[in-house]
Parts: structure tokens; sequence; C-alpha cells
């Protein structure tokens, strides 16, 4: 994950508090999205960022969950991500990102 | 009359010694981590020239083999060399770092670069054998230094270190004691970047017979940016690179738009040309030297050597329709504009929704040229295959408007879509790639139009949260159709006589 997007997502869970803070990912593979999953739950993988050791446990989807699908107007959710649904591997995106809550997030 | 593209060059440099020392990867683990495996082992994971040089994806780069036959083989691609390969491309060439390096003394014209007096000597002759180096050019590399003296430039005067082989070969003097805009780092990559675009220019100019006196206007189009304390981003590498290539009736000016502005250069380049105010512009940009090693970690990490060794640079001129080389139709030009929101669906149906003007669907278009990253850099990254991944939002956009069934969306990825080929240096893959190849393929027929797509993260910038991207279609000339459809001699002949015949029995029947 960007060293300052790590940054800004480190300052908004110390602002508001770690367990009012949830995470949203757009990431096109399974794998990415995982990684950026990882950095905001366990610490920055590429000991290169500001969340490196730093284990903040946030909740985190990515945004073809249907945890977050369900939530949204569904012809929003059309208009803005049904094209993306329709060619990204969701099946794979789910199993890496419900792995990574699993082990590291503390808020669920 | 639509301008027409008269050519396309495409160069790389291989900087190994530069990945370790300026890719910004690199740099940045060196402050944070000093101690790292990762800078330990990086020494011993680089490629040498002979491998970079058959390296596939690199060969379809410069021109001498073509996107189709790089799909042909199987990733990945770093353990297969391609026999016989060469550093001469039928698009342009790849340097290796010694010749780049006094190739950065050439375009320095301030006195900044100090070269070690026999890494001079050695170089400079295997220069005198390239054929785009003329006397003028060679004339302008300085005899040399003593090593000690540059030494003192590096550690005593904050000059940034040029390196060959692990030893220290020169320095890029600070150009100023205070100002960090012309610290010795900051125009180490401003030459790097001028230094590859005049190889680009010199590429263009010889595999193209350009009259270099023709040339009127050079758009620049990389991400650096050159100026001083008052006026950071000043400019003018067009003009700086004019000069170096001998473009001696040229001026120009930079464009900047992050990886969209190459995209963004051509169509000012074909507005220009087509409103007459130029006859000839070239639109061309240098590489980076911070993206160098970018995603080597991965790279390392999952037994791949540091694949980002290569500095990119492009050129591309831009003239008045002459009945013969593919028009830019500036009627289909797509734009993602500030309303339109940043969510990747609404980006793609943006760029590619012009065709509606034309009443044209998504699968009239034979190709479409996107960011034409190379998989086996990114997939390893766990970026994935960026191309295959805007091809299949295109093709969802197809099903969307109805253009297309949904089981043939894999099916349109490899008809309009291609294997990604270029280097991850942002500017440098954006949808120009192809223009070369492009060219060829519409003057043989093989397809009638392209779209190239060209998109930018402009939020890394941190002025706005927005997205960027432009597009615009190549088509075969016009003239050329006409002429095939046009009505032979002998057919006017015979219509003439009909007609007068007609004429003839009328004035009788009166």
């Amino acid at each position: 994950m960007d060293l300052e997007n790590q940054k800004r997502v480190k300052e908004f869970a110390e602002k508001y508090g770690p367990e009012n803070v949830v995470v949203i990912l757009g990431a096109a593979e399974g794998e990415a999205a995982g990684l950026a999953a990882e950095t905001v739950t366990n610490g920055d993988p590429t000991f290169a960022g500001p969340l490196t050791g730093v284990q903040l446990g946030l909740s985190v989807f990515h945004i073809c969950e249907p945890e977050i699908k369900e939530l949204i107007d569904e012809s929003v959710y059309d208009e803005q991500v049904g094209m993306m649904e329709m060619v990204l591997d969701v099946d794979d995106i789910i199993s890496e990102m419900s792995a990574i809550r699993e082990d590291y997030c503390k808020y669920l | 009359m639509n301008s027409v593209i008269l050519g396309a060059s495409y160069i790389m440099v291989h900087a190994p010694d530069m990945v370790i020392h300026n890719g910004s990867t690199q740099t940045t683990e060196r402050t944070v981590n000093p101690n790292s495996e990762y800078l330990k082992e990086i020494k011993n994971n680089l490629r040498t020239f002979d491998q970079v040089v058959g390296y596939l994806p690199n060969q379809v780069y410069i021109g001498n083999i073509t996107p189709d036959e790089l799909a042909k083989h199987e990733m990945p691609w770093f353990d297969k060399p391609m026999e016989g390969a060469t550093r001469e491309g039928r698009f342009g060439e790849i340097m290796p770092q010694d010749e780049f390096i006094l190739l950065m003394q050439i375009c320095d014209v301030f006195d900044l670069v100090k070269l070690e007096k026999e890494f001079v000597t050695a170089t400079k002759a295997k220069l005198m054998n390239h054929p785009l180096f003329d006397d003028g050019l060679l004339g302008r590399i300085k005899e040399g230094e003593e090593l000690d003296t540059i030494k003192r430039f590096v550690e005593k005067e904050h000059a940034e270190a040029i390196y060959n082989n692990g030893v220290l070969v020169g320095c890029v003097k600070r150009a100023h004691d205070i100002d960090i805009n012309l610290s010795g780092h900051v125009m180490f990559e401003n030459l790097v970047s001028k230094a590859s675009n005049v190889l680009a220019l010199l590429n263009l100019v010889s595999k193209n017979n350009i009259n270099k006196e023709e040339i009127e206007y050079i758009i620049e189009c990389s991400e650096e940016a050159c100026g001083d304390v008052n006026q950071r981003g000043g400019g003018n590498f067009a003009k700086a690179c004019a000069e170096v290539a001998g473009f001696v009736n040229a001026t120009g000016a930079d464009t900047r738009g992050f990886c969209a502005a190459p995209t963004h250069a051509i169509i000012e380049a074909a507005a220009l040309v087509k409103a007459g105010v130029y006859k000839k512009v070239i639109v061309s940009a240098g590489g980076s030297t911070a993206k160098l090693g970018m995603n080597g970690k991965d790279h390392l990490k999952k037994g791949y050597p540091i694949l980002e060794d290569t500095i990119g640079g492009f050129a591309v001129l831009i003239g008045e329709n002459d009945g013969v080389n593919p028009e830019i139709n500036l009627d289909l030009v797509g734009r993602h504009t500030v309303g339109t929101g940043s969510s990747p669906q609404a980006v793609i149906t943006s760029l590619v929704s012009s065709l509606d003007k034309a009443g044209m669907k998504i699968t009239d278009v034979d190709k479409y040229s996107v960011e034409m990253q190379n998989p086996e850099v990114t997939k390893p990254a766990g970026a994935g295959d960026v191309p295959m991944a805007n091809y299949k939002m295109i093709a969802a956009l197809a099903v969307k408007r109805g253009e297309m069934d949904k089981k043939d969306l894999e099916e349109f990825t490899k008809k309009h879509g291609m294997t990604g080929w270029a280097p991850t240096q942002g500017h440098i893959p954006s949808g120009i790639p192809y223009l070369g190849f492009c060219r060829e393929d519409i003057l043989s027929g093989k397809i009638k139009n392209a779209m190239i797509i060209g998109k930018g993260s402009l939020f890394l910038g941190r002025m706005t949260n927005l997205f960027d991207g432009v597009s615009f279609i190549i088509e075969a000339n016009k003239g050329r159709q006409e002429e095939k459809s046009a009505i032979s001699e002998e057919e006017v002949k015979t219509l003439i006589a009909k007609a007068l015949k007609d004429f003839a029995s009328n004035l009788l029947n009166e």
C-alpha cells in the first residue's frame, strides 16, 4: 500500500479510534487486496511504510464482497461497480479477504 | 484534413547501477532499512546487457517482434531469451549504461556531468561506432577528470554519483548551492530524462528518413519537472532536447498529465497540424530513474531477477495528411472529465463512449491500446495483468451496452487486445507503445482502426483526488479508401457516353 495512504489510515485510526474505522478496498486482484488488507490489520508486510509493525486490526472489506454490496443501493452499485464485478475473480478476492480478517481483524 | 502518423521510435537504456543507486524503492529502503536483506541481494539479481537485449518484451518494444508473436510465448519470459536478438530494432534500440552515461554528458550544457578519464576513453571508442552519433555530438564529450576530483564533488559538494559495474565513474554536480530544485539528484534525473528523449529523437529521424529542418514543434510529455526555486516546473525539456537533436527550426513546450500525458500530447500535436499552425510536430518523452526496480522486492521474493532495469523513451512524428499514412480522427476524442467520477467503470466508460459520436460499437474498433505494461513485471507484485484488466473492462462495457454477449468476453480480449510488453515507466507504457505497430498494421490492411487510451493517476501529485484519461482513434487514411472505391476512367467514359446518348435520343424524340 502507498506510503502516504498508510499514513492517512493510521491518522484516521488515531483520530476516530480503530473500532470506528472501516477500510474498503477496490483492488483488481485477490493478492493485491490481501496485501492491502494485511497492511491495515497486521502491519505493512513490505516493511516500508508507517504501518510497519503497527497492528491496527481494522475492519477491512473489498467493494465486491457481499457484506458491502448489500449496504449499497442496487442501481448505484450497478452503475459504479457492476462492470468490475463482471470481470473480477470475486471468489478469489472473498477468500483472500476472509482469511486476513479471520487472522488479524480485531473489531468484528 | 486529419493529421497523420508519419513514424514512431522506441528506445530503452539498460541501467543496472541506476536501479541500485537511483530507483526510489531502493533509495527509500536505504533510508528506512539500511541493513535489509533486499539491499544485499539486489546486486546478485541484476541482468546483464545481453539478457536485457534477449528479453522478449524488450524486443517487442524496439520493434523486432510483434505483440502477437510475444503472445505465443508462455510466461515466464525472463528465462527464455530470444535467439539472435540484437540491440538494434526496427523502431529504435537498446543502449547499454556506459554509452548512455556519455550521452548524458552530450546532453549537458551546464558542465554538470563530470566523468572519469579512463571511462571516457574506453566508452567513447564504443560510441564512435554508433551510427547515430556524428562528430557534432561526439565533440561534446569532454576529456574527463581524475577520480579524486569526482570523489570530492560527491563527498563534499553533494554531487549525485554515477556508477558503472559497481564502480564510481562520474557524477552530476549540483547546479546551485542552496536551491533543491537544482540539486545533484534533481539534475541527474532531469539529464537522464533529457538524454533518453534525445536518443528517441535521433532514432526517429534516422529510422524514418526525416529532414530535421522540417520539424517545427516538439511536445515533451514525460513526468519530470525542470525549473528552479522560483518556478519548480518551468520547463522546457522539449526545446532542450530539440537543441541537442539538431532541430534548428523547431521550438516546443512540455505537456504534463502523469501517465495520460503522451495521449494528451498526441491530440494536441494532431490538432496543431490539422489547424495548419505547424506542418510537422514531434511528441516525445524520455524515461525515469526513480521507477527503476520499483517492484524489485516482489521480483526477488518470487525468484525473478530485477525486471525493471531499463529506462524507456519514445518519439512520434505527426504531419499533414499525405493520403497514405493512418489518420488521427479528432472527431472521436474521449475524455474523462471533472464530473465523470473515479470508479474504474466510470473511467473506461468515459474514454470508450466517444465512439457514440460516430454511431460505432465497441466491437467496431479492431485494436485497443491501453496501459501496455509488461504483465511479467506487474503480476509478481500483485498488480495483475494491467492490459488484460483494461480489456476485460472494455469487454464488460460492450456487454453492458448490449453490443456483445457475456460469453464472448474472453474472445474479445484476445481479438481486440494485446499482451503487454512495455517497461513500467509510467507514461511510457500508456497507449503509445502500439503506435509503431499500429501504423504498420493499418498500412498493411491487417486492421482498419485502433483506439489509443491514456490514463493518469493525478492524485499522486496531491492537488486533486481525480483520475484522468483521454483517448483517440487512428484509422486508415480516407484518401486511400476513396482511391480504392473511386470509379475508374473507363467507367467515367461509359457514364458520359451513356448520358450523351440519352441526351441525343431525347433531342431526336423532340
